[in-house]
């Protein structure tokens, strides 16, 4: 955009009002043009940014089966009634009393969440799953420093998403990891070995980032809780268990919902999303402020709560992801909720089933909403997980998630989700088989791959060498 | 079913693939004690038309501009939203996309961003901006933290009292779990600015950072030379935080001032106030700094035939690379608020942000006088501001009830976060309170 437009364009109109700033700010508080920013009409902003659009892949285009991401279609109705003015002209600051409508969808919306989810309470505050994952973590340390020592470490799957380690050590934690074994699951005795009375938890992912149930779970949560520590359920996968199984019934004491994920709302892209924290009772009074509280049928805020692990976030939250996710719910209610992990399962399983042979599968457990394969067969002809995933985009279809979890050497992780129709599936599943085959008889076709989109493969290495952050006028 | 394109034919043909005769069976390993408890106990699915119905019917039990006037800021805008940036940000390409890890079908994501971490570097006259964190609140946090990992040894930070209540309460809570900190709050003065004084005396250096609102929450308009040079001699960064983005189309911009961090949230930039959320906080520094900061950045590079491509870099300080050794736990962000952001600032250019920024001051400026020389309010600082300024008057909570009853919120109260200015009310002048609306407000506070 900086590159186009000419001097005085813009497409803005305002008339011209009474008064100058100048008689009112002084001088050396003033500042001068923004140099270098864009001058555009209103079509030539409009005609950059559609043509920007059409370099992008997105689920309406296409398959998307990013592994643990739950690409499922995001609803238009949920962005209308965001756009609704009573929604999105609300002023977090108005007195509570304008606000009603607006802190009922919240309070209904934690109590869904804690339905769904099978704990006590909720608060829906963190902007995304990282930020909820710190906030859950922040109650589990005042839990325990209200018993007399918050502990020093946290124990973490070597298949943990990266957040979890990140997030445990933005709260003061050391991480411990501990293996999976060969069938891709946590052993109840590993967990034994790791716990002490100075580990404050453990987190887990459940079914884990294998697209696996840690069937142990409840044994392992005992052995956590045995030593007077707390579990976190990291919820990212929580597409695979609505309806089948509820993490508070698991030995969870805390656990993230990733709205973006489960609850369709939109990706953007990269955000923004929302991380709802829920809890068991013994917790309530660490959630973060302000607390919805309903006293005769009136909403009200709560801020004095003494021991609450305070604000991790200003305002209320991602209010309009939240609305989103509050559509999403109401329209598909109790049987349209436990349908979608029943379809995410049979989805996940068929593609398995499908592709077994043509790629290879490591763990033979019976696989959830996703399932992983990797590029062992391939390897052979110097075909490696990237050139697979690059020759997909030729065929028209985003990869799965690559080179995660790091357990595995060239993870790829498909998670189809239940919104897909079989055709779908089956063209994404001819699409690998062939790209299999082209492997083995023109292997550099599939490493120079991919040579139908916008850019062929990007120099990363240059990137990072030579970091060009910003654009900036050519000199001379 | 809602969403799920099933029908019974696909159902039984992908079970006989599977060689399985019910659904059921796929989930047959999950332990029955935890199958027999997972009934969710919420309502059945709704229409199309019952959601719209009942999300009309929460939506209308909310007041908002028009029904009632509003002067709030606070942290949070009512400001116009160009059509284009709707018409962009509804384009299922950019929508429905996810974080651009396959560059390749991701350039537009991925330029826009770029054009995003230009376009905040040139508004915060700072070198290099990343990709955006969830909002000012966490980014004045993060700032904090880099400017730990920068002076390494350092333990103490100091904040200004006069930075927004909220964000205080944020920074408080990420820091709190880090048990070497020491956080000192920072008076201010009478004048509404941060006590240069105390700074000067306590800056040391132990001193990590210096954190200041630009404009504060006051919306003063904090003066940061000798602030910025107290800083500079002993090695301590300053960092600035700007809860209204707008503010620096007009004001000197933090980068100007020598600030080594400049942070703030960027709602006022196109992005409805949505209840305070989603919106994004930006984040600028020194390029010096690059490997310390948080969040994402995009960088430019080439592809095989040379064409120029962008795709996210630096990615080792990222939570996915460095686990518990990376420069923040952020994995999703505020991409799509980031491009309306892109979008707003396009529409507008150079001379519009401008306008609209002048508008703004203008207007407040006027409101401010009136409501001083007819509404018989009094100023409780008098420095420079932006958009937003403090008054006050003895019985102001009566006085208010007053105004309330013409339907209008005047302000924001400063009592709950300030026992001392208990009088006082922070009020807000954008250019979508139109001179009849001023007019309202003065002859409400006159008649109260």
């Amino acid at each position: 955009m900086f590159e186009g437009g000419s001097p005085g364009r813009s497409g803005f109109f305002w008339p011209q009002e009474p008064g100058s700033v100048s008689e009112r700010i002084p001088a050396h508080l003033l500042r001068d043009e923004i140099s270098g920013f864009p001058e555009m009409g209103e079509l030539e902003v409009l005609r950059h940014f559609t043509r920007l659009s059409h370099l992008n892949y997105s689920i309406e285009e296409q398959f998307y089966p990013l592994g643990s991401c739950t690409m499922k279609y995001n609803p238009k109705i949920n962005d209308a009634v965001a756009r609704l003015p009573g929604l999105s002209l609300l002023h977090p600051m108005a007195p509570p009393e304008f606000i009603q409508g607006a802190l009922e969808l919240l309070y209904d919306l934690e109590r869904m969440l804690a339905e769904i989810s099978g704990m006590d309470h909720v608060t829906l505050q963190p902007a995304a799953g990282a930020q909820g994952e710190l906030t859950g973590l922040m109650m589990i340390r005042a839990h325990l420093a209200r018993q007399g020592n918050p502990r020093k470490r946290i124990i973490v799957p070597d298949t943990a998403h990266g957040t979890n380690p990140a997030s445990s050590a933005l709260c003061g934690y050391e991480v411990v990891q501990i293996p999976s074994n060969d069938r891709g699951m946590i052993e109840v005795e590993k967990v034994k070995e790791a716990m002490s009375d100075e580990v404050a938890g453990l987190m887990i992912t459940n079914p884990n980032t294998l697209g696996i149930f840690e069937k142990n779970i409840t044994a392992i949560a005992d052995v956590v809780h045995g030593k007077g520590g707390l579990v976190y359920l990291d919820g990212a996968n929580l597409n695979a268990l609505m309806g089948i199984a509820k993490p508070g019934d698991m030995g969870v004491d805390v656990l993230h919902i990733n709205l973006h994920k489960t609850f369709s709302t939109p990706h953007g892209g990269g955000g923004p999303g929302a991380g709802p924290v829920g809890i068991k009772g013994f917790l309530q009074d660490f959630l973060p402020i302000p607390r919805i509280i309903k006293r005769e049928g009136t909403f009200e805020l709560r801020e004095d709560c003494s021991s609450s692990v305070g604000r991790v976030r200003s305002f209320f939250g991602n209010f309009g992801i939240l609305a989103r996710a509050y559509t999403y719910i109401i329209s598909l209610g109790s049987d349209g909720l436990e349908e979608v992990s029943r379809m995410a399962l049979l989805n996940a399983n068929y593609v398995r089933k499908k592709l077994e042979g043509h790629f290879h599968l490591p763990y033979t457990e019976p696989c959830m909403h996703e399932c992983v394969f990797n590029d062992r067969f391939q390897e052979k002809y110097g075909v490696h997980t990237l050139d697979i995933a690059k020759r997909l985009l030729d065929y028209g279809f985003h990869p799965p998630t690559i080179y995660f979890p790091l357990v595995l050497s060239g993870a790829l992780m498909i998670e189809p989700t239940e919104t897909e129709c079989r055709e779908t599936l089956d063209a994404f599943i001819d699409a690998m088989i062939s790209i299999a085959r082209e492997a083995k008889e023109n292997p550099a076709l599939v490493k120079t791959a991919p040579h139908s989109t916008p850019v062929s493969r990007l120099d990363e290495a240059r990137a990072a060498r030579k970091p060009i952050l910003r654009w900036e006028p050519s000199k001379g | 079913m809602r969403y799920t394109p099933h029908t019974s034919s696909d159902k039984e043909q992908m079970l006989h693939t599977l060689g399985l005769s019910r659904v059921e069976e796929l989930f047959d390993h999950i332990p029955q004690s935890l199958r027999e408890r997972a009934k969710i106990s919420i309502a059945p699915g709704l229409s199309e038309v019952e959601v719209k119905k009942r999300m009309a019917s929460l939506a209308a039990r909310n007041i908002i501009p028009g029904d009632h006037l509003f002067f709030l800021g606070g942290g949070i805008y009512h400001h116009t939203i160009p059509s284009a940036v709707d018409a962009v940000i509804s384009r299922c390409e950019f929508s429905t996309s996810y974080t651009p890890y396959q560059p390749e079908v991701s350039q537009g994501t991925l330029q826009a961003t770029y054009e995003f971490q230009t376009l905040m570097c040139q508004l915060t006259g700072m070198e290099v901006a990343n990709a955006g964190l969830y909002d000012g609140a966490s980014a004045a946090a993060e700032a904090i933290l880099m400017a730990r990992r920068i002076q390494e040894g350092r333990h103490r930070v100091l904040v200004s009292r006069a930075l927004h209540p909220q964000y205080r309460a944020v920074i408080a809570t990420y820091l709190k779990n880090l048990g070497d900190i020491q956080l000192v709050e920072v008076p201010f003065v009478r004048s509404g600015q941060t006590d240069a004084d105390f700074l000067a005396r306590e800056i040391n250096e132990e001193t990590a950072c210096v954190v200041l609102g630009y404009p504060n929450f006051f919306g003063v308009i904090e003066e940061l030379s000798a602030i910025q040079a107290a800083c500079a001699r002993s090695g301590t960064l300053l960092v600035t935080v700007t809860t209204e983005a707008l503010s620096l189309a007009l004001l000197r911009p933090p980068g100007a001032w020598g600030a080594d961090i400049a942070v703030g949230e960027g709602q006022s930039l196109g992005i409805p106030m949505s209840l305070g959320g989603p919106a994004f906080g930006f984040f600028g520094s020194r390029r010096k700094f690059i490997r310390s900061m948080p969040g994402r950045l995009v960088g430019e590079t080439v592809d095989g035939e040379g064409r120029r491509g962008f795709v996210l870099t630096l990615s080792t300080r990222e939570q996915h690379i460095r686990r518990e050794k990376a420069t923040s736990n952020i994995c999703t962000s505020q991409s799509l608020c980031t491009l309306a952001a892109t979008v707003f600032m396009a529409t507008l250019g150079k001379s519009g942000v401008r306008r609209l920024a002048e508008v703004n001051a203008t207007r407040a400026y006027e409101a401010r006088d009136r409501l001083v020389q007819e509404g018989g309010l009094v100023p409780t600082f008098t420095d420079p501001f932006f958009n937003e300024f403090v008054l006050e008057a003895k019985g102001l909570t009566r006085r208010l009830r007053g105004v309330l009853a013409k339907k209008i919120v005047p302000g924001i109260p400063l009592a709950p976060f300030y026992p001392e200015l208990a009088d006082s009310l922070l009020i807000c002048v954008t250019e979508m309170n139109d001179r009849e609306e001023i007019e309202r407000l003065v002859r409400a506070f006159a008649e109260s």
